[in-house]
């Protein structure tokens, strides 16, 4: 086989090869992995956050804004601590709220932020005191079946 | 400083692993310019005396002396050293099949030289003309005939001029007019080009016109030695039967079996 | 291993069993050999480039038009599936992580090792019985250097190539099937998608299968060749080795990998 042709036919092969990888990266996978020079880490308390992961995604108005990088148990307070990582271009006041949310009926939970009204913003390192846990169906289904219970108890 | 042979043997012996011993205590010199062929029936271990020579294999006893080295004392590259001094022809030629003859002669070329692709052509055309297939240069090995191919593998065996040509059974599975040519172009080759030759065959009639000397084996053992009219003569009926083909002889016709007539139930 | 009685010979077993054992080291040697020689390899980068073209773009047409015909009948059997959940929408992160946590760097790896594979084996296996290795030896021209090396080299950077085609086609396929002939909304099935596969997690870990794969085959294809009986029924026996050895490994490395990789995921 001449050189050339072979040559030509490998180049187009390593070519198609590597844009195939190249079109799986883009166009089939998602590739919004923060790199850690563009982040800032907030943190957060916890009673439950129940079925949270690291990596789940900070979302605020629906939008992605950061993730969970860490998830500790603080063993003084008994609670859970959740570390995120915020885009450094979306700034939030000090009295950001921050919710466990779940995306869809059954689908995974993500960290909510609602923004508060006060002047100051949040700082690498700061706290987010306002917090609302995850809810855990079990207690849901509980707390339903006392409320009704109840309802049944007071209609009497 | 020059030696006056080119290869000596010492009392080498040689055995694969722990079984029979395929060479036993052979001593032998070839001196420089010669033809020398080696000859003996098929598994007398001349093959693994080409292989010892080349340093492929270690002796278990003895010593090889090739130009004053001895290959058992030669690491790796000492060796690559050596053989690259040297040109072996092997039984059927081992042409690389997805080479043409063209490359299979300048594969040597290129990989031990940084010669100009230009001069390595005329190089590769000279050795072709010698062999006479200048012309089928850019045919590939399964597009020769038996003859060609063991004359290309020959012209490739000269590639770099070696100092020492091996013959591996040059003769094998030819027809009588190729193999005049090779055995024609041994002896012109190894005059012109001013090297030494080792040929190892069971070719009688054909190596007999055309070497200097001959060392016949038998079962590992070196049996006869001298020139060709010398083994000719030769009384030993070892040698004689292999010289003049005698259907029976120390090489016994039969294989050992019971007798026959009890075989075939008469007695 | 069997005697008259029925009986397995236990000393046949352990026979066996040592043997393999010695194998592994002397391929072990092989390979650490053929890394070793590596430096004419890239010095003279032809050798590969050549090698190249003989294992990976002659498995082109087998590698593409598998990956089509698997992304299709994924289409299918996806289809059929989720919509029994109501949920075909999520088509798109079916074929894709499918294709490529798995069967892209699987399948494809398979189908390396039968067509690309076996022909090394083959090859070398020849070169080896017509001493063409021995000639190389003599002429002071390392084999394993100029024959081994190169084809390694050739085979590790084809594979996680192939694969990625693998999956990119089979993409495609399932693409095919579902948008195009089923009807499933083209907008989900690729939005859905996107969200679902991540470049690190899956397609990262895909392609690091891949390379893991193209290192194993290309070592025991060459390692049989090499190693082959120089005789017809040899070589033989040397590429239906490489066929099925490569296949088990590929296997078991993937049930090991990907029990490292996809773990708390």
């Amino acid at each position: 086989m001449e050189r050339s042709t072979l040559d030509l036919w490998v180049g187009l092969f390593v070519c198609a090869g590597i844009g195939a990888l190249l079109v799986l990266a883009l166009k089939v996978g998602n590739m919004n992995g923060f790199s850690a020079a563009d982040t800032y880490q907030v943190k957060a308390q916890f009673d439950n956050i129940g079925g949270l992961k690291v990596r789940a995604p900070v979302k605020s108005a629906g939008v992605v804004v950061g993730r969970v990088t860490g998830v500790q148990f603080d063993n003084t307070r008994f609670r859970a601590e959740v570390t995120m990582s915020i885009d450094k271009r979306y700034q939030f006041p000090t009295d950001t709220s921050a919710s466990i949310l779940t995306s869809g009926l059954l689908g995974e939970q993500y960290v909510g932020l609602e923004a508060g009204g006060d002047e100051a913003m949040l700082k690498n390192g700061d706290s987010i005191t306002l917090t609302q846990s995850a809810v855990v169906l079990e207690k849901m289904i509980s707390q339903f079946l006392y409320n009704k219970a109840a309802e049944g108890n007071t209609s009497k | 400083m020059a030696t006056e042979n080119l290869v000596e043997i010492s009392g080498v012996s040689y055995a694969y692993g722990k079984g029979r011993p395929v060479l036993t205590d052979i001593n032998m010199t070839i001196p420089r310019g010669k033809v020398v062929a080696i000859m003996g029936i098929s598994g007398s271990g001349k093959t693994t005396l080409l292989r010892l020579i080349g340093g492929v294999l270690k002796p278990t006893h003895g010593q090889v002396k090739v130009d004053g080295q001895l290959t058992n004392e030669l690491d790796s590259e000492g060796l690559y050293r050596l053989r690259r001094r040297m040109g072996l022809l092997f039984q059927f030629g081992a042409l690389f099949t997805d080479l043409s003859i063209f490359d299979n002669v300048a594969f040597q070329m290129r990989e031990h030289t940084n010669l100009p692709e230009s001069m390595i052509r005329d190089l590769v055309m000279m050795k072709l003309q010698a062999v006479g297939l200048r012309g089928a240069h850019q045919l590939t090995p399964s597009e020769l005939s038996g003859g060609m191919a063991r004359r290309a593998a020959l012209a490739r065996a000269i590639a770099l001029d070696p100092t020492l040509i091996m013959y591996d059974e040059p003769f094998t599975g030819l027809d009588p007019i190729s193999l005049g040519v090779i055995a024609n172009l041994v002896r012109r080759l190894n005059d012109a080009l001013d090297t030494t030759s080792i040929v190892v065959t069971h070719d009688v009639q054909e190596a007999l016109d055309i070497v200097d000397y001959v060392y016949y084996l038998s079962e590992g053992v070196m049996v006869a030695h001298g020139t060709p009219d010398e083994i000719r003569a030769a009384r030993d009926p070892r040698v004689h039967q292999f010289v003049w083909g005698e259907m029976d002889g120390p090489v016994a016709f039969r294989y050992p079996s019971r007798d026959f007539r009890a075989e075939v139930g008469l007695v | 291993m069997f005697n008259r009685g029925g009986i397995v010979n236990i000393r046949h077993v352990g026979h066996h069993a040592i043997d393999s054992v010695l194998r592994l080291g002397y391929a072990t040697r092989f390979i650490a050999l053929t890394l070793l020689h590596s430096g004419t390899s890239f010095r003279r980068p032809r050798l590969i480039v050549r090698e190249l073209y003989f294992s990976g773009v002659l498995s082109l047409i087998i590698i593409l038009v598998s990956g089509l015909f698997v992304g299709m009948v994924l289409g299918f059997q996806g289809f059929h599936t989720l919509q029994t959940y109501g949920s075909e929408s999520a088509l798109g992160v079916l074929v894709a992580l499918s294709l490529v946590r798995e069967l892209g760097p699987v399948v494809a790896a398979l189908l390396f090792a039968s067509r690309a594979g076996s022909a090394m084996t083959a090859e070398i296996g020849l070169m080896k019985a017509t001493e063409q290795l021995s000639a190389m030896e003599m002429m002071a021209v390392d084999p394993i250097a100029r024959v081994v090396a190169p084809r390694f080299w050739a085979g590790v950077i084809s594979m996680p190539l192939l694969a990625a085609l693998f999956s990119a086609m089979g993409v495609f396929g399932g693409y095919l099937v579902g948008v195009v002939l089923i009807g499933v909304d083209e907008g989900s099935f690729w939005s859905q998608m996107q969200n679902a596969v991540d470049f690190r997690e899956d397609i990262l870990n895909g392609v690091i299968k891949s390379c893991v794969f193209g290192v194993a085959i290309t070592w025991i294809a060459l390692f049989e060749g090499y190693d082959a009986p120089p005789t017809a029924e040899g070589v033989s026996g040397a590429t239906t080795r490489t066929v099925v050895t490569s296949s088990l490994v590929i296997l078991g490395l993937d049930f090991i990998l990907t029990s490292f990789m996809f773990r708390g995921v």
